[in-house]
């Protein structure tokens, strides 16, 4: 059982206008049994990337809600979502795709974010306006050092 | 009233010295009803900071910010002299005083001494006014005063005279019960747009009010442990703002966070949003000013 999800073009049009700021939402994926099997760039991550990516409170942000024993160094990491401390073991790489680019498809309701979606919010603020929170590559790259995260 | 301006400091060094100081003059006092220990208190007035909720209401105990902040925190609030916002209030104090604008008149002239008449007032806003058939907040009040009565101008929502001037009358409710009352002219359909965008997701980060005030309280969201979210002790200085602050811009604030485009500041909105919450956060005891992180 599989969904077709598309993005628009545009938006990707005003993300190039607008700077770095944040992140073009563009391009189509296809949700297969849960996950996303497919690369959003066609080609892997890089974790080192990634990990900036998670970092930053202007992206992922993503020690805002999860603790990450392996982040023990930076400080601050929130209570509000599961440690993230072996996901890889208990997700597939499809499924943390997903997790990510639209946690809300996986978890019903929940407090996440979708990290790769630009339309159907309520009043974003102008400077955000159709874009998301990662770019593809932003993504792939965070799934990339997501999945190092294994205890077994 | 705790502080008196017969009590003056020189602007920048009071704070640093307070700030230094952090002595606590707050004592210990126990609450005859719950039987609870330790309310806090200031200058001898108990603040009830956590109470039950009625039936009906959404969250099972009613807590103040007050009891999320540090130690450190909670002590330049409990001590006037150590608390930033009293700069301002002093400000309030003397504006209190001084005539403004066409009529030649002051507050005083009208009101009076400013702890007999000004009791209770901060403890009912938002308070619905037959005359702008809407409710008002304090804010509102204080400049229809100076228009319509003191042929003055009004003042900007986040001056330093305006947030003087609610920092000092909120202090005349400082541990009255917040009490706003819901029966008057059209005050329920003000609480249910409230409701409504309380529950509203919004912003690129796709968050409602309630999901971090209701769902998430008394956690960490990175470095910030999450309130309920609670008004009592607007204006509240905030040591991240380092300066006083009133309940819209906080307002805004958490709006900004999660990437909305904010309401005005004295907007329908945000005053349908300031109706719910004081409601959300009915019996707490004012705290104004309040000293957050
Ligand atoms: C605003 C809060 C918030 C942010 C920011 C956030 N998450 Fe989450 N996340 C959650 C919550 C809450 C859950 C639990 C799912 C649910 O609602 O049941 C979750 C679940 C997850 C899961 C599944 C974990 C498990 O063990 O089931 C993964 C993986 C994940 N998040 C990764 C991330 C990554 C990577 C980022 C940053 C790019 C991130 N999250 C940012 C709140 C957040
Ligand atoms: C992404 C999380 C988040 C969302 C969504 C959010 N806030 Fe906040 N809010 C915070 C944080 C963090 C603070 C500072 C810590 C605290 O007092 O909870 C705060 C503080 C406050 C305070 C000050 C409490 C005090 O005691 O000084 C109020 C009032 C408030 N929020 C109201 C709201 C309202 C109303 C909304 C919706 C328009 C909202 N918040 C949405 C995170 C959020």
């Amino acid at each position: 059982m599989w969904k077709l999800l598309r993005c628009l073009a545009p938006a990707a049009l005003l993300a190039l206008g607008a700077g770095a700021a944040s992140a073009d939402s563009s391009k189509s994926y296809e949700i297969v049994d849960g996950g996303i099997p497919a690369s959003l760039t066609g080609k892997p991550g890089d974790p080192a990337a990634g990990e900036e990516a998670m970092l930053n409170r202007k992206l992922g942000n993503c020690l805002a809600c999860h603790a990450v024993t392996k982040l023990k160094n930076h400080p601050f990491h929130g209570e509000i979502g599961p440690a993230l401390d072996g996901v890889a073991d208990r997700y597939s790489e499809a499924q943390l795709r997903l997790i990510l680019v639209n946690a809300k498809q996986v978890f019903d309701g929940t407090m996440m974010p979708a990290f790769y979606k630009s339309e159907g919010f309520t009043r974003v603020m102008d400077s955000f306006a159709g874009k998301s929170i990662l770019t593809a590559k932003q993504v792939e790259d965070v799934l990339s050092y997501l999945s190092t995260f294994k205890e077994h | 009233m705790a502080f008196t301006t017969t009590v003056k400091r020189s602007v920048v060094g009071g704070v640093a010295l307070a700030l230094a100081g952090l002595g606590i003059s707050a004592s210990l006092a126990q609450d005859e009803e719950s039987g609870r220990t330790n309310l806090p208190s200031i200058e001898g007035e108990k603040l009830l900071t956590r109470l039950k909720s009625p039936q009906g209401h959404p969250l099972k105990w009613v807590v103040s910010g007050f009891e999320f902040r540090t130690r450190d925190t909670q002590a330049l609030q409990l001590d006037d002299f150590s608390n930033p916002a009293f700069l301002w209030v002093e400000r309030g104090e003397e504006a209190w005083s001084t005539a403004e604008g066409e009529a030649g008149k002051s507050c005083e002239s009208c009101h009076g001494d400013v702890e007999d008449s000004m009791k209770g007032v901060r403890a009912k806003m938002p308070k619905w006014s037959t005359d702008k058939n809407r409710p008002m907040p304090l804010e509102d009040k204080i400049n229809q005063c100076r228009k319509e009565r003191m042929g003055a101008e009004p003042w900007k929502w986040e001056s330093d005279q305006m947030l003087g001037m609610t920092a000092l009358i909120g202090l005349q409710s400082r541990g009255m019960p917040v009490n706003v009352n819901l029966e008057a002219g059209d005050m329920m359909a003000w609480w249910e747009r409230g409701q409504k965008l309380y529950y509203t997701r919004m912003g690129q980060l796709d968050l409602a009010c309630a999901n971090c005030h209701e769902d998430n309280n008394g956690k960490y969201i990175r470095a910030d442990l999450l309130s309920q979210g609670q008004t009592n002790g607007f204006p509240t200085y905030r040591l991240k703002w380092q300066k006083l602050g009133s309940l819209h811009r906080r307002f805004k604030g958490c709006m900004d966070q999660v990437r909305a485009k904010a309401y005005k500041r004295g907007s329908d909105e945000f005053v349908a949003l300031e109706v719910y919450t004081a409601w959300r956060g009915s019996g707490l005891s004012v705290e104004t000013p309040a000293v957050r992180q």
